[in-house]
């Protein structure tokens, strides 16, 4: 098991190094063999795939949302204000999900740095382990414990520390426990990747110039994990805004994230072009906030943690 | 040289580390529920609700159905995705990162909408509803992974050893087969791996790609979370959990054993 999460992360610190010189690396054998560029006609298949299992699917929905019956649909986030309350719930979700992923997996990447590698190995699997666990899975254990007659009020009003149960889930709290808990690998690699990247003798050269452990820890170990914090923050928050399963159980009826309306307006309402619309401008948010990472980390490194 | 981690901060790893574990194994003791509701802690131990699970048609049906569609998409991506990961690395064409956001794009786009657009797709062409259609949609969001888990491999490998076969005269396919796969394969399994359990554990896609007939496990799961709340649900959220987990286990048991026949 141990050896899965080795893998994983033998990959987060070589990848940079390995996709940089990715081009030269290709280049070199392709003009000693003359026939190298048949590799090119290998990437065919999946380009025609993409174009019309991906991009079509995407066109077709842009199309819906101007033509069924017409642009108007867009009109829905002016005319109905659960639409606009739900653009800020969406916003505010991705932002309390990613703060919170934040504040837990900074902690938590600098133990697996600083412990033995069997130690890291295991603190990877328990990382990876919910990861691998199906999320309707999760989000729906994450119930039995939040809920008015779940594990937690039971067990705090037996106890009489409470009279009444508390609102613990079909609120923000219970989307953002559920989201973060299954969000957090997203942000733990990254970060890590990053701290295995710093000379382990950075740290130490600071403090034998005079520096105290915690003012070498502020103003070197901690700028250098930026780059990890930053592609970390970016695919949590990214990736919040466009889910569905976890707010859908755990989060309130009365303030849905986009997503949840769009389920709404297609699978219940049967409103294909407001429920496109909807869907366009989630789309058109994700690439918005995607195109804004990528000034400051490279896409790929967005997507795969660094890995 | 980096010095041990301090007491709270190995305490603070504890905490988190159980909190990202134990929360998700509450469905295993409910599933030995011998009570009809589902509850926690489980009033009476058995094993009706197995037995309940494996006699009702429709689990075992969506069972046999996310068997195969799994299956399937697992084979289809495992070629696209060996085939991208050779193009994009060994090729040289213009256009080459455009390629590769492309193809890692699934993995972040807001998957109701791919949902949503892919109903139309398939409403157009009749296969709403269908095992392919399925199979085809779970492919495009667990290729990129048998691409990522590809590529990694493919630039760890010293790409001499195809060369001096090729020039002791086997032509690419054959150097590809009996040299380039056997060192690719802990990446080829890993990504084998991740795009079953992509599969096996998709919702979104297939809530809106099925049909009353053709549904999925995590499908019907799903209609049954927003209905009626009997613990044959946990009977199926613990089998979901425990084949990944089983999976999981065998692929991380091959790596350590090829470790240790090929040093």
């Amino acid at each position: 098991m141990a050896e899965l999460g080795e893998v994983d992360m033998s990959g987060a610190t070589n990848a940079t190094n390995a996709t940089a010189t990715t081009t030269g690396a290709a280049a070199a054998p392709a003009r000693r063999r003359p026939g190298g560029t048949g590799w090119n006609l290998l990437v065919w298949p999946a380009l025609v795939f993409l174009a019309v299992l991906f991009l079509l699917p995407f066109f077709q929905t842009a199309l819906r949302s101007v033509t069924d019956p017409g642009p108007a649909n867009y009109a829905i986030f002016w005319t109905d204000p659960v639409y606009a309350r739900s653009l800020v719930t969406t916003f505010l979700t991705a932002l309390v999900v990613t703060v919170s992923a934040l504040l837990i997996a900074y902690p938590y990447a600098y133990l697996m740095y600083r412990s033995t590698p069997v130690m890291a190995g295991v603190l990877t699997l328990l990382v990876i382990l919910p990861f691998f666990t199906s999320l309707l899975v999760r989000t729906y254990a994450w119930t039995v414990w939040l809920q008015q007659t779940g594990v937690i009020n039971s067990a705090l009003l037996d106890l009489g520390v409470i009279d009444a149960p508390l609102p613990l889930m079909r609120n923000l709290l219970g989307v953002a426990i559920g989201m973060t808990h299954s969000l957090l690998p997203f942000m733990v690699f990254p970060i890590y990747a990053s701290m295995r990247r710093i000379s382990p003798a950075l740290v130490p050269a600071a403090r034998s110039l005079g520096a105290t452990g915690a003012f070498a820890f502020r103003t070197v170990f901690l700028p250098l994990t930026a780059p990890g914090v930053i592609s970390g923050s970016l695919i949590v928050f990214v990736m919040s805004l466009g889910y569905y399963v976890t707010p859908a159980l755990l989060g309130s009826p009365n303030n849905a994230m986009l997503s949840e309306l769009i389920v709404n307006q297609v699978e219940q309402q049967v409103e294909f072009g407001i429920g496109s619309a909807i869907g366009i401008v989630l789309l058109a948010l994700t690439l918005v906030f995607l195109f804004l990472g990528t000034r400051v980390v490279r896409f790929k490194d967005i997507v795969t943690g660094g890995r | 040289m980096r010095g041990k981690p301090s007491p709270g901060l190995r305490a603070y790893g504890v905490v988190v580390g159980t909190l990202l574990i134990l929360p998700t194994l509450v469905v295993i003791p409910m599933s030995f529920s011998a009570s009809e509701f589902l509850s926690f802690p489980p009033k009476g131990l058995s094993l009706v609700w197995y037995r309940e699970f494996f006699a009702d048609p429709v689990w075992m049906a969506a069972v046999g159905q996310s068997l195969q569609v799994a299956a399937c998409t697992t084979v289809l991506s495992v070629v696209l995705g060996i085939m991208t990961a050779l193009g994009l690395i060994r090729g040289r064409f213009r256009g080459k990162s455009a390629l590769q956001v492309l193809v890692l794009s699934p993995m972040i786009m807001p998957l109701v909408v791919l949902a949503v657009g892919l109903f139309f797709v398939y409403s157009d062409w009749r296969i709403l509803g269908s095992l392919g259609g399925l199979i085809l949609a779970h492919t495009v969001i667990a290729y990129p992974l048998v691409y990522i888990a590809v590529s990694t491999s493919l630039q760890g490998m010293d790409q001499t050893l195809e060369q001096a076969a090729a020039s002791l005269g086997a032509n690419r396919w054959y150097a590809f087969r009996t040299v380039t796969l056997p060192l690719i394969a802990p990446g080829v399994l890993t990504g084998a791996l991740f795009a079953f359990t992509t599969s096996w554990d998709e919702l979104i896609l297939s809530i809106f790609l099925s049909s009353p007939i053709v549904k999925t496990l995590p499908v019907v799961m799903w209609q049954q979370v927003q209905t009626e709340l009997s613990p044959t649900l946990a009977v199926a959220a613990t089998l979901v959990m425990v084949t990944t987990i089983v999976l999981v286990a065998a692929a991380a048991w091959v790596a350590t054993r090829r470790k240790v026949v090929q040093p």
